[in-house]
C-alpha cells in the first residue's frame, strides 16, 4: 500500500487529539498542559509539511518554519510566566490561578 | 510493502505511542523525555516527505531549545507532582469521550483523502527536483524573496519573546550589593576623602 497524504493526515490527527486529551487529563499541571500545546503545534506542522510534499508546493514548508518560530516563542513566554507564578504562589496548579477573581 | 512504508509506520507508531506517554506518565521529567522522542520521530516523518531542512530545524529548535527549557523548569520548581495528579482521573472519561469523538471525526474526514495528480502540477511555487536544488536552498530561495517581510516579523516575534521572558523573570533583590556606575562617576574628592587631625599619642 502506497503511503499517501491520508496516512500523514491521520498521524497528525491522532497527535492533535492526544494533545487535546492531555489538556483534559492533566488539567492541574500547567507544565504538561504546555507540553500538550507543543504536541498540537507539532500536529499542525506535520499537516503543513504533508500538504507541501503532496501538492509539490514549497510554501507549506515556509509556513511550517514560521509555526516553529511561534511555538518556540510561546514555550519561552509560557514557561517564564509559569516561573513567575510559582514565585508568587508557590504552586503551579491551575485552580490556584484565581487572584484576579473579584 | 516498500522500505518507505516500513519507516513511515515505524516513525508514526513510535511518535503516537510516545505522545500518549507524554500526557499519561506520572513524572513530568519522563513527559519531557517522551516529548523529545516524539519530536525525533516527527523529524523522521518530515525526512520521509522530503522536508530535510525542517526535520533538522525541528531537532535543533525543539529538542535543543524548547525541550531543554521544559526540563530546566520541571527540575527548577520544587513541586509535589503526585499531589497535582490526585484528581486526574475525575474528568478522564469526559476527556476520553471528547477525544475519541474528535479523533473519529478527523480520521473519517482526512483518512480517505487523496489528491488528484493534476493539482500538484499547477502549484504556485513548485519544489524543484532534489538533483537540481537541495531542499535547504529551495526553501531559502522562497523565504528570502517572496516571504522576506514574514521572515522579519518572525525575527521580531522571537525578539519580543526574548525580552518578555527576561523582563518577566528578572527580579531585583533588595539586600544585595551591586555596582552603581553613576554614583561612582559622580564621586569627588570632597565626598570621597575625609581629612582627620590626629593628636600625637592618641588614636582616632
Amino acid at each position: 500500500m502506497e503511503i499517501g497524504i491520508s496516512h500523514y493526515l491521520t498521524v497528525s490527527a491522532i497527535l492533535f487529539v492526544l494533545g487535546v486529551f492531555g489538556i483534559f487529563l492533566n488539567r492541574k499541571n500547567v507544565i504538561v498542559i504546555l507540553m500538550s500545546v507543543e504536541l498540537i503545534l507539532l500536529a499542525v506542522n506535520i499537516n503543513m509539511v504533508a500538504f507541501s510534499a503532496f501538492l509539490n508546493d514549497i510554501v507549506g514548508q515556509v509556513f511550517a518554519l514560521f509555526i516553529l518560530t511561534v511555538a518556540a516563542a510561546e514555550a519561552a513566554i509560557g514557561l517564564a510566566i509559569l516561573v513567575v507564578f510559582y514565585r508568587n504562589r508557590g504552586s503551579i496548579a491551575v485552580e490556584d490561578v484565581n487572584m484576579m477573581k473579584g | 510493502m516498500g522500505l518507505q512504508a516500513l519507516f513511515f509506520y515505524l516513525f508514526a507508531f513510535v511518535a503516537v505511542a510516545s505522545a500518549f506517554m507524554v500526557i499519561a506518565s506520572r513524572n513530568p521529567v519522563y513527559s519531557v523525555l517522551f516529548l523529545i522522542l516524539t519530536f525525533f520521530n516527527a523529524a523522521g516523518l518530515f525526512l520521509l516527505t522530503g522536508a530535510e531542512f525542517l526535520a533538522m530545524i525541528l531537532l535543533v529548535v525543539y529538542v535543543g531549545a524548547v525541550a531543554v527549557l521544559f526540563l530546566f523548569v520541571v527540575m527548577m520548581l520544587d513541586i509535589d507532582f503526585a499531589a497535582l495528579r490526585a484528581g486526574a482521573l475525575e474528568y478522564a472519561p469526559v476527556g476520553a469521550l471528547i477525544g475519541v469523538i474528535l479523533a473519529v471525526e478527523l480520521i473519517v474526514v482526512v483518512g480517505g483523502a487523496t489528491l488528484s495528480p493534476e493539482i500538484a502540477k499547477n502549484s504556485a511555487m513548485p519544489i524543484p527536483p532534489v538533483t537540481e536544488r537541495t531542499n535547504t536552498a529551495a526553501l531559502g530561495d522562497v523565504l528570502y524573496t517572496h516571504y522576506a517581510y514574514f521572515f522579519q516579523i518572525a525575527g521580531l516575534v522571537l525578539l519580543v519573546a526574548m525580552i518578555g521572558a527576561i523582563v518577566l523573570t528578572l527580579r531585583h533583590r533588595q539586600n544585595i550589593k551591586r555596582q552603581d556606575v553613576s554614583a561612582q562617576v559622580a564621586r569627588t574628592p570632597a565626598t570621597a576623602v575625609e581629612v582627620v587631625k590626629v593628636k600625637p599619642g592618641q588614636g582616632i
